[in-house]
């Protein structure tokens, strides 16, 4: 970390906290790392509302980090049947919900914190696009963020296995059996991700694992590179343009301010309308009309009755209709092998946007109609795609969808031309404000 | 910034048309179930009416019978009137029946229904619509090994338990429910019964929703206040900056 060096040491004012701090920062980097990522991190003066988002994400990782906590102490991976013949998982839940005091609201405000940390997380990529956040000099941060994603995917599908209900585990079987479908390994790969031949309790107990312990570590690391990397080059804005090329005489960018006090004081308003929000689905409507918590979770896990229609959660139907839209076997391959590649490639796509892009601005405020109706096009392809996910497979829904994944998949692979030959707006020298 | 204003509606009509789309595909037509959530006279009574009818055979083994007492029921007004298979009030409302002979005699372990009411609702309808609906739709059928069968929910295992209640339907030749047979209750009598259980069935799948709406008002008042100070604290810093 570059910070450590850039900053003065404290030095005591006499006071006995001014001794302790004096002591501690000449073993550890205390003011360094309060000025360089805090008090005197320069961050562009005119961020906007989409600029709220990254902090709602850390936000939400906290609060899915302490939730979990509480309900580890009480939840058990166990598949097997208590005496009222309910799997022990499945009553574990119901045990925090209705007997650990406050059991509810905890678990509650877990389920409700993986929906909203998805919409809050699709809304934080969806700013990086408007913006050209991901290009140079911030490739880093954005392969950074797309790996964030693919491990929140991770940790979300693990996670949701737990509660045993029966989209836990049939929502289980339909994606472990995917793995099937590669070449040769797949059989025994997919009877070694599930430690069994169907779904069950070792299935349930290497989840529980992977959920509370492994992935959260990857995560929390990825977080920390990801805002490191962002510190060490600074923030982009909604012009796209770089405050560092206008510093003042001490080296401060003419259009920064500090992260802290500005941007913090700026940010608790963001948290406490999202807490707002938050709280309208976690007390009035915590299964989110079935979204956030599937209806036909409430019935236990039951592996000789398969639901007639198995839907993944919504966060992943945009990916799950990629999935369903290949339905070619292609060199001697099966069709859902493609599928598994096709929805694998959706998800990747994104770390090569930074070299994708060959436009001279970064900002949609000066692209031109071209990567504005492409951009455009993606976000309808994106919602058609999550609300196709949804629905039971059918004729017209199979066509849509494979457009839509063409699109999908134009707006990634076709920009390296398009950027090129689109009309630009000449961008301004400083960021424009207000 | 007029691309801005163009997405942010796009965004919104985006987000509306599922519901349009899930509203037109509704399968089953479901009778609204009465709300019943405030009234513990009618929750005592569906108590009554599923501690007689249902717990015989299905289980509520995420409920405790001291849990009862929410509804306004004392401790000995519990073990008085409701229960027959337990000895301590903090026990969970389990069955007797033993679930292999439960199998034999219907083809299925009756479901446990502690969670029913939330389990079964949908886009067609809340699973108190769900509920409200089957229990009044129960119809004789000799084909079945029970002797019944119900249009919502065809070919189902549990024979009609409150048919002497509400008397022996019949499907007609349009395929509409008849009352053939009339029980002790009149039919808006029986409704009324049965929205009393589906009530409780209700009240059952999540005994704290009370406490949650009232907590949330509480937590949504607090977070108002908070904003004002928030958006106050905001604005004085940045009055500063050109």
């Amino acid at each position: 970390m570059a910070a450590n060096t850039n900053f003065e040491k404290y030095k005591s004012d006499g006071s006995l906290a001014g001794n302790v701090l004096e002591w501690v920062d000449a073993r550890f980097p205390a003011t360094a790392m309060w000025k360089g990522h805090l008090s005197e991190y320069y961050a562009p003066k005119n961020f906007n509302f989409w600029y709220f988002f990254g902090s709602l994400a850390l936000l939400v990782l906290v609060i899915q980090i302490v939730t979990g906590i509480f309900l580890v102490m009480h939840y058990k991976p166990d598949a097997s049947l208590n005496a009222a013949g309910i799997p022990v998982a499945f009553a574990s839940v119901e045990y925090i919900m209705r007997d650990v005091p406050w059991g509810w609201l905890v678990r509650y405000m877990h389920s409700t914190g993986a929906s909203a940390f998805f919409i809050v997380v699709y809304l934080h990529m969806f700013r990086g696009l408007l913006y050209g956040s991901y290009r140079q000099p911030r490739e880093l941060i954005w392969v950074f963020g797309v790996l964030i994603f693919l491990m929140l995917m991770a940790e979300a599908f693990f996670g949701y296995l737990l509660p045993w209900g029966q989209m836990s585990f049939w929502g289980a079987q339909v994606i472990v059996n995917l793995f099937g479908a590669i070449p040769l390994i797949g059989e025994p790969l997919s009877i070694w991700v599930r430690g069994d031949f169907v779904i069950g309790d070792a299935t349930l107990n290497r989840f529980f694992s992977f959920h509370v312990i492994a992935i959260p570590l990857v995560l929390i690391g990825l977080v920390a590179a990801h805002i490191l990397a962002l510190h060490e080059v600074g923030s982009n804005n909604p012009d796209g343009v770089e405050i560092k090329k206008h510093k003042d005489e001490k080296g401060i960018p003419l259009d920064g301010i500090p992260f802290h006090p500005y941007y913090t004081v700026k940010d608790i308003v963001g948290v406490v309308v999202f807490l707002m929000v938050f709280s309208l689905v976690l007390f009035f409507a915590p299964e989110g009309g079935g979204y956030f918590l599937e209806y036909n979770n409430f019935f236990p896990a039951d592996p000789l009755k398969t639901p007639p229609h198995i839907a993944p959660v919504w966060y992943f139907t945009p990916y799950y209709s990629v999935l369903r839209a290949m339905v070619w076997n292609f060199f001697g391959l099966d069709a859902k092998f493609w599928g598994v590649v096709g929805m694998g490639a959706s998800v990747v796509v994104f770390a090569f946007l930074p070299w994708l892009d060959r436009s001279p601005v970064k900002s949609i405020r000066y692209r031109g109609p071209i990567f504005k109706s492409f951009l455009t096009i993606f976000v309808i392809c994106f919602f058609i795609l999550g609300y196709l996910g949804t629905q039971p497979p059918s004729f017209w829904g199979e066509k849509i969808s494979q457009v839509c994944t063409v699109l999908y998949f134009a707006f990634f692979l076709l920009m390296p031309w398009y950027s090129k030959i689109d009309k630009y707006k000449p961008e301004p020298e400083r960021v424009t404000w207000k | 910034m007029k691309t801005m204003r163009n997405l942010k509606s796009l965004f919104a009509a985006l987000l509306l048309a599922p519901t349009l789309a899930l509203a037109s595909g509704a399968a089953l037509h479901l009778d609204k179930a009465p709300d019943v959530s405030g009234d513990k006279a009618a929750l005592q009574n569906g108590a009554k009416l599923f501690v007689n009818y249902c717990l015989n055979c299905h289980g509520a083994s995420a409920l405790r019978y001291n849990k009862l007492m929410d509804l306004g029921l004392t401790e000995q007004q519990i073990k008085d009137n409701l229960m027959f298979n337990a000895e301590k009030i903090g026990q969970q409302m389990t069955v007797s029946i033993n679930p292999a002979e439960a199998k034999k005699w219907f083809g299925v372990t009756p479901p446990d229904l502690s969670l029913v009411a939330r389990a079964r609702a949908s886009a067609d309808g809340s699973g108190a619509d769900w509920l409200y609906t089957y229990l009044r739709s129960f119809y004789k059928d000799p084909a079945r090994p029970t002797g019944w069968n119900n249009v919502i929910f065809p070919n189902v295992g549990m024979p009609h338990i409150l048919f002497e209640l509400q008397g022996e339907q019949a499907l007609n030749a349009e395929h509409h429910l008849e009352l053939a047979t009339p029980g002790k209750l009149s039919t808006a009598e029986y409704d009324k019964q049965v929205a009393d259980l589906v009530g409780f069935l209700v009240w059952m799948g999540e005994p704290q929703a009370g406490l949650r709406k009232q907590i949330g008002i509480a937590v949504l008042v607090f977070l108002s206040i908070l904003f004002v100070l928030a958006y106050a604290l905001k604005k004085e810093y940045w009055k500063d900056i050109h």
